[in-house]
């Protein structure tokens, strides 16, 4: 675990020490501010809009952190060929692969506990309201959805050699199961055969990334999704991150890192 | 003397990229031992297979048949790179870490204690001249500095067993002194040393047996004397086995 901890480490100090992590999060931070601090004619619906937006705002920033950090860790190391002197150490390619998923996963976990307490304080000025459990449910589940992401980009990185391939068809999936992932069994009803059976097979082979999604939650009513249920979902989100890395580790250990 | 690294009829193939054509055989069943204490010297031409092996014998590419170890555990296994170290050619660090980070992150790796590391990262600092700089990110560093500090990562573990790829290739004639020295104090502390080089000057210099492939096949292995026996040096003997005939100057 040491060897694991090591590397997520070093992939922590890279992203702190790059500046294009930092606009992203001053952006974030400053749009989350400003657009928190927008109060028009005491409306508490357009206050509630404005939640919306920052919320939105957050989800966007994480998912780019996210996605854009993981999808350069291996090819990085490869074209650095920093791989190199690395496995040349007592370390194997699983450990690579874990080292990589725990450190992308905890820096987006900072940055999502910076934006939600930038939201939190902004939004409790204004309401006087502090619904910190409900706050904490819609990160964790942030959070855990983010795990599964980050395993699915450590996965697409073994196979595309340039990130910037890796980073477009994440985006493509995860936006695509965020945005029509509720509904895929619905339209699949509408299809004709064998469209129905493809879709309907894809809505249960899919991870549901939009069940992670509290933000109406948090806009709308501020009530507290029963606590066993988030137990359920993250569990839900460990099996799912646990079969992306097992898929990643089985396409990286006999690769020939050479060519 | 006992063999710390082993390769056992060593075969690698590499798939053409290109649509049907043939594999590419860059190792034809190698056999080599090296002896614990001695230094190695591994030489052939450029595409001899000098480079796959020692890619094997680190286990960043898989033998497509035959065995190799290292301290008797096969190079698949991690474990078997815990009591190595390695240098490569040219110089592939973390640049956003500063000298001191990286030979932490080396150490932790190794499963160094914190009292070892804070005991063994300012010596090798001093070894290799490095201390001034310690705190300072590596892409500051000159070429030569970055050489450096990757002897001192090859270091980090007391390693038993030392594999250099071209030690010497782009240093100046100090570092190269500086490099030679090294590899000298560790043959006396009784370390193994593997490298491979095309400076033959250099190899007769430090070197206790060689081996010199050619076309993914070992021509020839034994000690300087033996391999350059017939010939006026080794860089004769080296030419005359990889068949080349070296022409006077007209």
């Amino acid at each position: 675990m040491n060897k694991i901890i090591a590397l997520a480490g070093v992939v922590i100090k890279e992203l702190y020490r790059r500046k294009d992590f930092y606009v992203l999060f001053v952006l974030t931070a400053l749009l989350t501010v400003a657009a928190g601090a927008v109060n028009f004619f005491h409306d508490d619906k357009i206050v509630r809009y404005v939640k919306d937006i920052c919320l939105l705002l957050i989800w966007v920033s994480a998912l780019v952190i996210a996605i854009v950090t993981t999808a350069r860790q291996i090819p990085a190391e490869r074209e650095a060929r920093t791989i190199f002197p690395l496995l040349a150490k007592p370390v194997s390619r699983g450990q690579v692969i874990a080292g990589k998923f725990l450190g992308c996963w905890l820096a987006t976990g900072v940055a999502l506990l910076v934006f939600y307490f930038f939201f939190a304080v902004i939004t409790g000025s204004r309401e006087h309201l502090w619904p910190w459990a409900v706050y904490f449910q819609a990160a964790w589940m942030q959070w855990v959805m983010l795990a599964i992401v980050i395993a699915m980009v450590v996965l697409g990185s073994i196979y595309f050699a340039a990130p910037s391939s890796t980073s477009t068809i994440s985006f493509i999936v995860v936006v695509g199961i965020l945005g029509i992932g509720s509904h895929l069994k619905v339209i699949a009803l509408q299809q004709p055969e064998p469209m129905q059976f493809i879709l309907t097979a894809i809505y249960f082979l899919m991870p549901h990334l939009e069940w992670f999604d509290l933000r109406d939650f948090v806009v709308y009513d501020q009530s507290l999704v029963s606590w066993s249920a988030l137990a359920l979902a993250t569990g839900y989100a460990a099996v799912w991150t646990g079969i992306f890395l097992m898929l990643a580790w089985l396409g990286f250990r006999r690769k020939n890192l050479t060519t | 003397m006992s063999a710390i690294l082993k390769t056992e009829k060593l075969r690698v193939e590499f798939k053409s990229t290109e649509f049907r054509q043939a594999v590419k055989v860059a190792l034809h069943g190698l056999d080599l031992e090296v002896n614990a204490g001695e230094v190695f010297g591994f030489l052939g031409p450029n595409g001899a297979g000098k480079t796959t092996t020692m890619n094997v014998l680190l286990g960043f590419v898989p033998a497509t048949s035959g065995t190799a170890s290292l301290f008797g555990i096969d190079v698949r296994q991690p474990i078997a790179r815990q009591r190595i170290g390695y240098l490569p050619e040219l110089t592939y660090y973390y640049k956003f870490l500063t000298a001191d980070e990286l030979l932490r992150f080396y150490a932790k790796i190794f499963g160094l204690t914190r009292a070892e590391t804070d005991r063994r990262i300012p010596e090798l600092l001093k070894l290799v001249e490095l201390e001034h700089a310690a705190k300072r990110p590596i892409k500051s560093y000159s070429k030569g500095m970055q050489q450096r500090v990757g002897l001192a990562q090859a270091l980090i573990n007391n390693p038993d067993l030392l594999v250099l790829d071209e030690p010497t290739s782009g240093l100046d004639p100090l570092g190269r002194m500086k490099v030679r020295e090294i590899i000298q104090r560790l043959k006396n502390e009784g370390k193994t040393v593997f490298f491979s080089s095309h400076e033959l000057g250099e190899v007769e210099t430090v070197c206790d047996r060689v081996a010199i492939v050619h076309q993914g096949e070992l021509k020839t292995v034994g000690s300087v004397a033996d391999v350059s026996a017939g010939s006026v040096n080794l860089e004769q003997a080296f030419l005359k086995i990889v068949g080349v005939q070296s022409q006077p100057l007209p």
